[in-house]
């Protein structure tokens, strides 16, 4: 690692004024510091924010929660509330890494995880993420785990997060605070799609901190499912992941909501495809149609043309499995 | 702000409890907890697979939860309580999973036996895993390159319930 300058503030606005162009915020270092170390990341200062005060789960005023950023994912997923209240969340959570890094990972730090493009991380390559205009090698090279939709020329980079997945289906927002005071966005708009500016992955603009991720009242508790497919039966990233959560009246949906990961550089949703299951008995026939509406102008690139027919079949069985009562 | 701030190329003091004992180390901003125990303090019990989380043999516990020490800043962690394979056993007797290990013959080269031991340890305390099939799972985040996983996992599975018990299972 390239030597660095550390602080650790106390108080947000202080992380916040101390932070420059060179410099990054770290929470669990699981991501940054694996970057580091490949010489893909080398700011001249960190800003330990674990001494913030980000760290409770909070009742809000409508019903929902408030979790802090510095919440650990393995203190997130097993959270009495989140299990029996959002269990979809628990159960990507729990999908991701490995315990110990679980225990680590923070709340924020997950949203802001960078790709694992083999090329990104391999800083003898050219890669427009890690070095704007140098050329992306995957789009010709291996892209056996890049993105089916979405994609631009100059970057197919998929986000890696499982926990983002079911964040983005349960329609959660995320509070930053920055230079320039505070926002509130939808999840769902908080990742970007390379377009021709691939270096940025998210909308946050230099020196916001992400103080919290808030869910909305409704946890589709009893109908959800995440299902993941991967390389390996566990500790490996998905090829592609799939959250389902369904409001059923008997064996009719009453509000369908469906996110997908690993086929994009943010996780996927099309509100089309979740609203025309509204009204509908279960079964695998319409599920396939939400299916088809989701991946309506999927391109494949050379290595990962089954990705959509993966993908295809795993929404299918997701839908099922939560139609027929969460497990 | 607190003390152990730095500016570039200083060096900052941190206080651990390293297996029960206080201690004031000081270390550069740069320095892992992996680098730090291995390096600088001589513990080389805990081991360096593959340096990016990816392998779990450099797993300790810190305040009493496992994590990857490879991926984490030692000054990160000033006031903090770490336990490594070094500070497992009491004076008299051999921790029940060290035991455990030994009666199963749950290794072959040994590089992986003490991240799988302190993992095991963390799992036990977390108190989320009891199944073989959940065992498995939440053992994942350690490989075993020899592929002892069998006997590793028949260990683990039969130093549970002495665990289980025990405050903070270690
Ligand atoms: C071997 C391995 C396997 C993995 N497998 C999976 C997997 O299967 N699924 C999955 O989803 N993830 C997986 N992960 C990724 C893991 O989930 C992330 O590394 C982790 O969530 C990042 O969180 P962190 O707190 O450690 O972030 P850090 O490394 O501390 O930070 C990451 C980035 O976020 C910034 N940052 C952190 N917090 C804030 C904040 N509050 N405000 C603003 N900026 C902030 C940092 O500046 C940095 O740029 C894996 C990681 C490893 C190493
Ligand atoms: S896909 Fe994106 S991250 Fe990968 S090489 Fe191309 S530009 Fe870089
Ligand atoms: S050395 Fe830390 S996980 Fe491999
Ligand atoms: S015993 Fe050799 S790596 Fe596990």
């Amino acid at each position: 690692m390239t030597p660095f300058s550390y602080q650790r503030p106390e108080r947000i606005d202080q992380a916040i004024a101390l932070h420059g162009p060179d410099s990054r915020y770290i929470a669990g270092g699981t991501n940054l510091l694996d970057l580091m170390k490949e010489n893909v990341l080398q700011p001249g200062q960190l800003i330990d924010i674990n001494g913030l005060p980000l760290r409770e789960i909070e009742q809000t005023a409508e019903g929902g929660l408030r979790i802090g950023a510095l919440v650990s994912n393995a203190d997130l997923a097993w959270h009495p509330q989140i299990e029996q209240r959002y269990p979809l969340l628990s159960k990507a959570i729990l999908a991701g890494a490995s315990p110990q890094l679980r225990n680590m990972a923070s709340t924020g730090g997950n949203l802001l995880q960078r790709t694992r493009c083999y090329y990104f991380y391999d800083t003898a390559t050219p890669c427009n993420k890690r070095e704007p205009g140098s050329g992306c090698s995957a789009r010709d090279g291996r892209n056996r785990i890049h993105a089916i939709l979405g994609a631009s020329e100059h970057c197919v980079a998929v986000h890696p997060s499982d926990m983002c997945v079911a964040l983005a289906a349960l329609d959660a927002r995320v509070h930053v605070e920055g230079p320039h005071g505070k926002r509130r966005l939808e999840l769902v708009d908080f990742h970007r799609l390379p377009g021709d500016q691939p270096q940025q992955d998210n909308v946050l603009v230099e020196g916001e901190l992400i103080t919290a991720i808030e869910l909305p009242v409704e946890g589709f508790a009893s109908h959800c499912a995440y299902l993941k497919v991967r390389d390996r039966a566990s500790y490996a990233f998905a090829l592609v992941s799939v959250a389902a959560a369904l409001e059923m009246d008997g064996d009719v949906i009453r509000r369908a909501r469906i996110a997908l990961g690993g086929v994009a550089h943010k996780p996927w949703r099309i509100e089309e495809a979740e609203d025309q299951l509204s009204g509908k008995r279960a079964e695998a026939g319409c599920f396939a149609a939400a299916a088809e509406r989701l991946l309506q102008g999927a391109q494949p690139l050379a290595d990962n043309a089954f990705k959509i027919d993966l993908v295809h079949r795993a929404i299918v069985r997701a839908l099922t499995e939560a139609a027929g009562g969460t497990v | 702000m607190s003390e152990h701030s730095s500016a570039a190329g200083q060096t900052c003091t941190i206080s651990l409890e390293l297996n029960g004992e206080r201690r004031e180390l000081q270390v550069q901003p740069w320095t892992t907890l992996l680098d730090l125990l291995r390096d600088q303090l001589g513990l080389t019990g805990t081991k360096k697979g593959c340096d990016h989380g990816q392998c779990g043999a450099c797993t300790v516990l810190l305040d009493g939860r496992r994590i990857n020490s490879c991926l984490t800043l030692a000054v990160m962690h000033d006031g903090a309580s770490l336990t490594t394979i070094e500070g497992l056993a009491s004076a008299e007797a051999l921790h029940p999973l060290q035991a455990a290990f030994v009666k199963h013959d749950a290794f072959q080269c040994g590089y992986c036996t003490p991240g799988q031991i302190c993992s095991a340890a963390g799992l036990a305390a977390e108190n989320r895993a009891s199944s073989r099939d959940e065992i498995r799972e939440h053992m994942s985040g350690n490989l075993c390159r020899c592929g002892a996983y069998p006997n590793i996992l028949a260990a683990i599975e039969d130093a549970l319930p002495a665990l289980r018990g025990q405050e903070g299972a270690q």
